[in-house]
């Protein structure tokens, strides 16, 4: 009888857990939108100094160009972290690598995004050497590695959140990428359309901010509920 | 500045290969001043991560291959360094046993300590990866660079001709006092100089005569981000500061207060010693290189930073630095003649330096 009842309590508890958490999971909505630019943006430049260089010259068949602005034929802009104001929240540790290439003799991709805890494994996949230097202006660790021509890669993780933190490589001054750091995963980089989606926030009422490492930032205020929103940003543009 | 010239010990030969040895150093230092203005220029002062072996190997035997890039700059300075350091070791110890003033032997030794001092701080900005660390690292140089200049005029035939003959024609306290201020602004100027290279972004205003299209540039934060937003620098440039702007415009005000100083003090020269005495025609190439230094300085904006050019700048601007140095340290031993008890207890019997008399 005393065994029974305790099976029951058990039981109960663990259906109330689990209840709860699949109606949160299906509380949950994805934030969409379209990052869009308005006017012309400033034309991009041929990086002269890698098409000097003998080894990297010579592994572009075409001219490099920088790439500040991705925008497409439709006005969408790349290359846009969009965020939402939590904090607290991150699920690094737990989370996929992040892959930062060096290929090229650039970084690619030239912007990133990644939770605090989140690993970023930095290959270099050219025959030369990098070293992948890290720039933070908010307290995060700076790192200055070696890394040589098929050597093993390097990996980082990140404590504190920051928007654009810098790698660089010296070598190469040409050579860098942006990488935002959030702490929670709700998040989401706009791709080359200016489409994004921040995947499963739970219901309330965030702050949802578009950050370009040029063009600045726009926020706006956004309310989940029980099913997916759509925010419309005001285009960027350079003011 | 009281000079005093002791009996030497040493022979007229020994003292001229001295005097040799120590220009040997001052022009090695000059170069490595080169050599690590190009490291700064092509903004590879970190482009090998480890001090003071680099990539791993004994610095002396990094392969020649392996010097690609920005490591070909930052390499090449470390082990010109090296060779700096060896020098100016060397005159240190040759100054020590040799130079019977002692105040020479002490100035050969704060060279050594200097040499050394840059060489660790010249490390340790690698390896804590501190920018300031680099400013100062910059402003050392050329402290230096003077100081080993000062030791060749004081090992030099010529000094000993001059604090020889305490009357010779004197330099007034004002014209020299004002010298004195006019370097000393250089040296401010140098320091600003090395502040706005190691900030890391790049030209701050792109634009000469006007300053992002203004006489005074809008440093709100809006302009700011138009400026960041409008800049499709190459490099890897930190994104502009307001505090960088006023750092450049600081610069350019600075730039045309040195010019006035130093046209006044030729000007002054000419009024004071006339026209054929030294100093006056050491103001006039004194002048001269300020009228480069901000030629030099213009056509750095003009072509966007290019290394070459603003490698020059830095250059030109530590010889003014040792210009103004050496005309102060001439010009303060050109006191008025002393008392003849005092010449007494001042100058002992002089060597016999041909054409010193």
């Amino acid at each position: 009888m005393l065994v029974s009842l305790a099976y029951m309590k058990i039981s109960f508890t663990l259906m109330l857990v689990v209840g709860f958490a699949a109606s949160s999971l299906s509380n949950a909505a994805d934030i969409t939108g379209v990052i869009t630019f308005k006017g012309t943006p400033p034309p991009e430049k041929e990086i002269v100094p890698l098409e000097n260089d003998p080894t990297c010259g010579a592994l572009h068949t075409e001219k490099p160009y920088t790439h500040f602005y991705a925008v497409d034929a439709s006005g969408g802009l790349g290359d846009v972290v969009v965020s939402l104001s939590v904090t607290g929240k991150s699920t690094g540790a737990t989370a996929a690598p992040a892959v930062l290439d060096q290929k090229g003799c650039l970084y690619v991709p030239s912007i990133l995004a990644v939770q605090t805890g989140q690993k970023i494994v930095v290959k270099n996949s050219d025959p030369c050497i990098h070293n992948v230097h890290t720039v933070s202006k908010n307290g995060n660790d700076q790192h200055n590695d070696a890394q040589m021509a098929g050597g093993p890669d390097l990996t980082y993780t990140f404590d504190k959140p920051e928007d654009f933190m810098k790698f660089q490589c010296d070598v190469h001054p040409w050579m860098f990428a942006w990488v935002t750091i959030e702490d929670s995963p709700y998040f989401s980089l706009s791709g080359k359309d200016g489409s994004f989606t921040i995947k499963n926030v739970p219901p309330g009422k965030y702050t949802i901010t578009a950050s370009h490492r040029k063009l600045g930032k726009e926020t706006l205020d956004v309310e989940v509920k029980d099913s997916d929103v759509k925010v419309e940003f005001p285009p960027f543009a350079v003011k | 500045m009281a000079v005093v010239l002791m009996e030497k010990n040493i022979s007229d030969k020994a003292q001229s290969w001295l005097h040799r040895f120590a220009i040997l150093t001052a022009v090695a230092t000059f170069l490595l001043l080169g050599a690590g203005g190009l490291v700064t220029s092509h903004e590879a002062g970190m482009s090998v991560p480890d001090w003071p072996n680099s990539y791993g190997y004994n610095m002396f035997l990094f392969p020649p291959s392996k010097w690609i890039g920005g490591i070909f700059y930052e390499h090449t300075h470390r082990l010109w360094a090296t060779v700096v350091g060896l020098l100016t070791t060397v005159l240190a110890v040759w100054l020590w046993l040799k130079d019977s003033r002692s105040w020479m032997k002490w100035l050969g030794f704060a060279a050594f300590l200097g040499v050394i001092a840059q060489g660790v701080l010249g490390g340790l900005r690698v390896t804590l990866s501190m920018d300031s660390l680099g400013v100062f690292h910059g402003v050392i140089a050329q402290s230096f660079f003077a100081l080993v200049c000062a030791i060749a005029l004081f090992t030099s035939r010529f000094w000993f001709k001059l604090t020889a003959k305490p009357s010779m024609a004197t330099v007034p306290r004002g014209l020299r006092s004002h010298v004195l201020y006019v370097t000393i602004l250089i040296f401010l100027q140098l320091a600003l100089g090395a502040t706005m290279r190691h900030q890391h972004a790049g030209l701050s205003i792109s634009d000469f005569p006007l300053a992002h299209g203004q006489i005074w540039p809008d440093t709100s934060a809006a302009a700011i981000a138009r400026y960041n937003a409008e800049r499709m620098d190459v490099l890897n440039a930190n994104p502009i500061t307001a505090f960088q702007v006023i750092l450049q415009m600081v610069h350019r005000l600075g730039a045309v207060l040195i010019f006035l100083g130093v046209a006044a003090a030729a000007g002054l020269a000419v009024k004071r010693l006339g026209k054929k005495d030294l100093l006056t025609k050491v103001a006039f190439f004194w002048l001269g290189l300020i009228v480069v230094q901000i030629a030099l300085g213009i056509e750095t904006i003009w072509s966007n930073k290019a290394a070459d050019i603003a490698t020059a700048h830095v250059l030109v601007g530590a010889v003014s630095l040792v210009t103004g140095s050496l005309w102060c340290i001439i010009a303060f031993a050109r006191k008025a003649p002393v008392t003849e008890t005092d010449s007494r207890a001042m100058f002992s019997p002089q060597p016999s330096l041909a054409g010193a008399k």
